[in-house]
C-alpha cells in the first residue's frame, strides 16, 4: 500500500510553496476587486465599423464629461473596456452619445454596469458574513455527523483548515489572474469560491467517512496506519469523481464556454482540484499530526521527547 | 424482481414520463401552471436596475411602504410593455428590476423614476361618452407649462382627444387624505379631503363648472372621470364610479400613494447586450455537451456495465431536474447552467462511490446481489453527509443572493441546490433499481469484462 502519510511534511511544504508566494503577490498587487464590491462603473463596447481608437483618446472623452478614475483597455476581440467612477443614467446616455459623435461611428454596448458606492460596501459586508456562516455551518455539521467518533470536533476543524488552504490558493490565483489577464474578483468569483468551499467539504467528508468506518472495523491499527489506509481506499473515487468527471466538465466549460464563463470555470477547475488535493494531502494528515501531537517535536526534538 | 424493486421501477417511470412531457418544448402549461424555460438576463440580454431606498443609512424603511413602492414601480414597468419584467424586493432597502431584452436604458429608468403626479383635469367641454372613452388612456395636460411659469394656453381642441392638451386645475399635492368608503346605497366610493389651499381652488372651480366632467389623472393616465354634482366648498369630496371594493381600494391606493411612498434612487444599473448573451448561451451549451460526452465515455469504459447504468440514471436525473426548472420556474443564468453541470458531477460522484464499494465487495469474493446491497449500504453515509454539506453551502449562497438582487448568485445556488437534491434521488433510487432489475435477468460471471474489475 502507498504510504502517503509518511511524506506528509513534504505535502505541507508543497502547499506552503504555493500559498506563500500567492499571499506575497496578493500583498503587492492586491485583490482585483470588481465594482460589485467597490462601486463604480464598467463599460464594455465595440465600434461597429472602425478600429478602436487609442485608449488615451477615450480617457480624454471621459474626463471631458467630468468622469473620474478612468481606466481604458482594448481587448483582443476589438472591444473596449472602460472602468470609471459610478455614473448616473443621464451621464451614461451622454457618454454613449458623445462616444458615437466624437469617433464618428455607431457603437454596440456589450455590458454596461454601474454600481453605487453604498451598495458595494454592503455587498462586501454581506459576502464576508456569508463566508463566515458557511464555515461555521460546516464545522457544526461535521462535528454533528461524526459525533460517534472520538474528537469529532477535530474533524470539523481540520476540514476548515484545509478549506482555508483551498480558499488561499484560489484567492492567490485570482490575484495573479488579475495581474496578467485582467481578471476581477466579482460576485461571480465569490460564487465560485463558495462552491469550492462546498465541494471541498464534500471531499473531506468522503475521506473522513472512511476513517470513521475504519476506526470501528480496524480498531487495533495505529491511527496513522488507519488514516493512510482510508486515504488509499478512497483514492480511486477521488480521482474518478474529481479528475475524470467534474474537472472534464469544467475544462470543457473553460475552453469552449465563452468569455463570461471562462474565468469562473478556471477558478472552479483549480479550486475543486485543490479541494480534492487538500482532502488527501492536508486534511487527513493534519488529523494525524494532531493525534500524535507532533508539534511538540517540531522545534525542540530533545526537550519534547523528555517531556513526553 | 422483488416487490420493492417493481414498485420503485414504476415510480421512476411515472416520474420520468411526466418529466419528459414537461421538458418537451411544446408543453406550455400543466395543471394550470405555466411551463417555461426562463433564461436570465446574461443569456437574453437586457437590463437590471437596482433601486435603493434613499433614506439615511440607519433608518429601516417600513416593509408595507416598500411593498407599495414595489407595486408602483411594477405598474410603471408594465406600462413600458416589457415582456416578463421582474420587480422584486431584495433585502430591506432594495428593489430589483429586471427588464429582459430592453435596449434603451434611459427610457426604462425614466419611466421608473416618474414621480407619480396626480392631476385634477378640466374636461368640461367633453360629453360623458367622450370622457368615458378616455378612461385608461394617456392624455396631454398643460401642467408642465404652468409649472414652468408660462401663460396657461387655452384648450386646443384637435381631431383626436388624445392629442388635446387639457388644463390641469390642481395636483395631488393638494390632497390631505383619501379613503375608501360607501355611499348611501352601499356602493364603494373614494372619499378625499383637500388641504385648505386646495379647498379654495376646488370650491371656486366646482362652483363654476357644476354638472361638468372633472378627470382624475395619474401620470397622464385618466383613472376616473366623475361628474361634478354640486359645488364642493368643504374641501371634502367623493369620487363615484362603477367601483367594486377592490377597484375603489386600488384607486385609493393610487391617489394616496400616487407618488412613491418612499424616495428611491438608482443604486445600480447593469446592461447586457443581446449579442453577448446569445453567444454565451450557444457556447455554454456546446461546452456542456462536450463535457457530458467525455463523462459518458469515461463511465462506460471504466465501470462498464454499472457505468452504463449510471449514465442512464444521470440522464434520468438531467431530465427530471430540467423539468423542475421549467415548472418552478428557475431562471437559467450562465452560472446557473454551470451549477447544473456541477450537480451532475455530484450525481456521478454518488454513483462512483457506490461502484467503488461494489468493486471492493466483489474483489473480496462476495456474490453479486450481496455486493450490490453492501456497496450501496457502505457508500450511503458519505453520500449523505457530503451532499448535506453542499446543500448547506448553497442555502447560504441563496440567502446572500436574495438580499441584493444578485440574481446570478441566486440562480447558481438554486440550480445547484435542486441538482444536488435530485442527484441524491438518482443515486439512491434510480441507479439501484436499474441495477437490481438488470441483474434479475442477467447474471454475468465474467466480472473483469462486465465490471472492469
Amino acid at each position: 500500500m502507498i504510504n502517503i502519510l509518511g511524506k506528509r511534511y513534504y505535502f505541507f511544504l508543497i502547499s506552503l510553496l504555493i500559498i506563500i508566494p500567492g499571499m506575497v503577490v496578493l500583498g503587492i498587487w492586491r485583490l482585483p476587486l470588481a465594482i460589485d464590491f467597490t462601486g463604480g462603473s464598467y463599460l464594455e463596447f465595440k465600434f461597429d465599423k472602425r478600429q478602436p481608437p487609442p485608449p488615451a483618446e477615450i480617457v480624454v472623452l471621459f474626463t471631458d464629461l467630468g468622469i473620474k478614475d478612468v481606466q481604458v483597455l482594448t481587448t483582443e476581440q476589438q472591444t473596449i473596456i472602460a472602468k470609471s467612477s459610478f455614473l448616473d443614467e443621464t451621464t451614461q446616455t451622454n457618454l454613449l452619445k458623445s462616444m458615437e459623435e466624437r469617433f464618428q461611428d455607431t457603437i454596440t454596448v456589450l455590458r454596461f454596469d454601474s454600481v453605487g458606492p453604498t451598495i458595494g460596501q454592503q455587498v462586501t459586508q454581506r459576502a464576508a458574513i456569508a463566508l463566515a456562516i458557511a464555515a461555521l455551518a460546516v464545522i457544526l455539521y461535521i462535528t454533528f455527523a461524526f459525533r460517534g467518533v472520538e474528537h469529532a470536533f477535530r474533524y470539523g476543524l481540520c476540514a476548515i483548515i484545509a478549506m482555508v488552504h483551498d480558499v488561499a490558493v484560489v484567492i492567490s490565483i485570482v490575484a495573479i489572474g488579475g495581474r496578467f489577464f485582467g481578471w476581477q474578483f466579482d460576485s461571480l468569483t465569490l460564487t465560485a469560491l463558495l462552491t469550492v468551499i462546498g465541494f471541498s467539504v464534500q471531499d473531506k467528508i468522503v475521506v473522513f467517512d472512511r476513517i470513521r468506518e475504519n476506526s470501528v472495523n480496524l480498531k487495533r491499527l495505529p491511527f496513522e496506519t488507519l488514516v493512510n489506509h482510508s486515504i488509499v481506499q478512497t483514492l480511486q473515487r477521488s480521482i474518478n469523481t474529481q479528475l475524470m468527471t467534474v474537472e472534464f466538465m469544467l475544462l470543457a466549460l473553460a475552453l469552449f464556454g465563452g468569455v463570461t464563463l471562462r474565468e469562473f470555470s478556471t477558478i472552479l477547475l483549480i479550486g475543486l482540484f485543490m479541494g480534492t488535493y487538500s482532502s488527501i494531502f492536508i486534511a487527513a494528515p493534519i488529523l494525524v499530526v494532531w493525534e500524535n501531537r507532533e508539534w511538540q517535536r517540531w522545534f525542540k526534538p530533545r526537550a519534547s521527547s523528555s517531556a513526553a | 424482481m422483488t416487490r420493492n424493486t417493481t414498485l420503485s421501477l414504476i415510480i421512476i417511470f411515472v416520474i420520468l414520463i411526466l418529466s419528459i412531457y414537461l421538458v418537451l418544448p411544446t408543453t406550455n402549461s400543466f395543471l394550470g401552471r405555466t411551463i417555461v424555460t426562463k433564461l436570465g438576463l446574461d443569456l437574453v440580454g437586457g437590463q437590471q436596475i437596482v433601486l435603493q431606498v434613499d433614506l439615511p443609512e440607519n433608518t429601516i424603511p417600513d416593509r408595507a411602504l416598500l411593498e407599495k413602492a414595489r407595486q408602483i414601480v411594477e405598474s410603471r414597468v408594465n406600462g413600458l410593455g416589457v415582456a416578463e419584467a421582474l420587480v422584486q424586493i431584495a433585502g430591506n432597502r432594495y428593489i430589483n428590476v429586471e427588464l429582459p431584452a430592453v435596449k434603451d436604458a434611459t427610457e426604462s429608468i425614466n419611466a421608473i423614476k416618474q414621480t407619480g403626479v396626480l392631476e385634477f383635469v378640466d374636461m368640461s367641454q367633453l360629453s360623458d361618452e367622450q370622457a368615458f372613452a378616455l378612461i385608461d388612456q394617456t392624455i396631454r395636460t398643460d401642467l408642465e407649462e404652468s409649472l414652468a411659469g408660462a401663460v396657461t394656453t387655452p384648450i386646443t381642441a384637435t381631431s383626436t382627444l388624445t392629442d388635446t392638451v387639457f388644463h390641469t386645475i390642481m395636483t395631488g399635492a393638494m390632497l390631505e387624505s383619501v379613503e375608501t368608503t360607501t355611499n348611501q346605497v352601499g356602493q364603494p366610493v373614494v372619499s378625499f379631503r383637500l388641504t385648505p389651499e386646495g379647498t379654495k381652488i376646488f370650491a371656486d372651480y366646482t362652483r363654476q363648472n357644476q354638472g361638468k366632467i372633472l378627470a382624475i389623472v395619474l401620470d397622464k393616465k385618466v383613472i376616473s372621470a366623475p361628474r361634478i354634482r354640486e359645488p364642493i366648498e368643504s374641501g371634502e369630496g367623493i369620487i363615484e364610479g362603477n367601483f367594486t371594493v377592490e377597484s375603489a381600494n386600488a384607486l385609493t391606493v393610487q391617489l394616496r400613494y400616487g407618488s412613491l411612498p418612499i424616495p428611491l434612487k438608482v443604486a445600480e444599473t447593469r446592461t447586457i447586450g443581446p449579442t453577448l448573451g446569445e453567444d454565451s448561451l450557444r457556447k455554454s451549451l456546446i461546452a456542456g455537451a462536450i463535457g457530458f460526452a467525455i463523462v459518458i465515455l469515461f463511465m462506460v469504459l471504466y465501470y462498464r456495465l454499472p457505468g452504463a447504468v449510471a449514465i442512464s440514471a444521470i440522464l434520468t436525473y438531467a431530465v427530471i431536474t430540467f423539468a423542475i426548472f421549467r415548472t418552478i420556474p428557475v431562471t437559467l443564468t450562465l452560472p446557473g447552467i454551470a451549477g447544473f453541470l456541477l450537480s451532475t458531477g455530484s450525481a456521478l460522484d454518488a454513483n462512483i462511490l457506490i461502484f467503488e464499494r461494489l468493486k471492493e465487495e466483489l474483489r473480496s469474493g462476495r456474490k453479486l446481489g450481496l455486493a450490490i446491497d453492501l456497496g450501496w449500504k457502505r457508500a450511503w453515509p458519505s453520500i449523505r453527509d457530503s451532499n448535506i454539506a453542499t446543500i448547506l453551502t448553497s442555502l447560504i449562497l441563496f440567502w446572500f443572493g436574495s438580499t441584493f438582487g444578485a440574481t446570478i448568485v441566486k440562480g447558481f445556488s438554486l440550480t445547484l441546490l435542486l441538482g444536488v437534491a435530485v442527484s441524491l434521488f438518482s443515486a439512491i433510487v434510480v441507479t439501484r433499481t436499474f441495477l437490481n432489475v438488470l441483474f434479475t435477468y442477467f447474471q454475468p460471471s465474467n466480472y473483469s469484462k462486465w465490471f472492469g474489475l
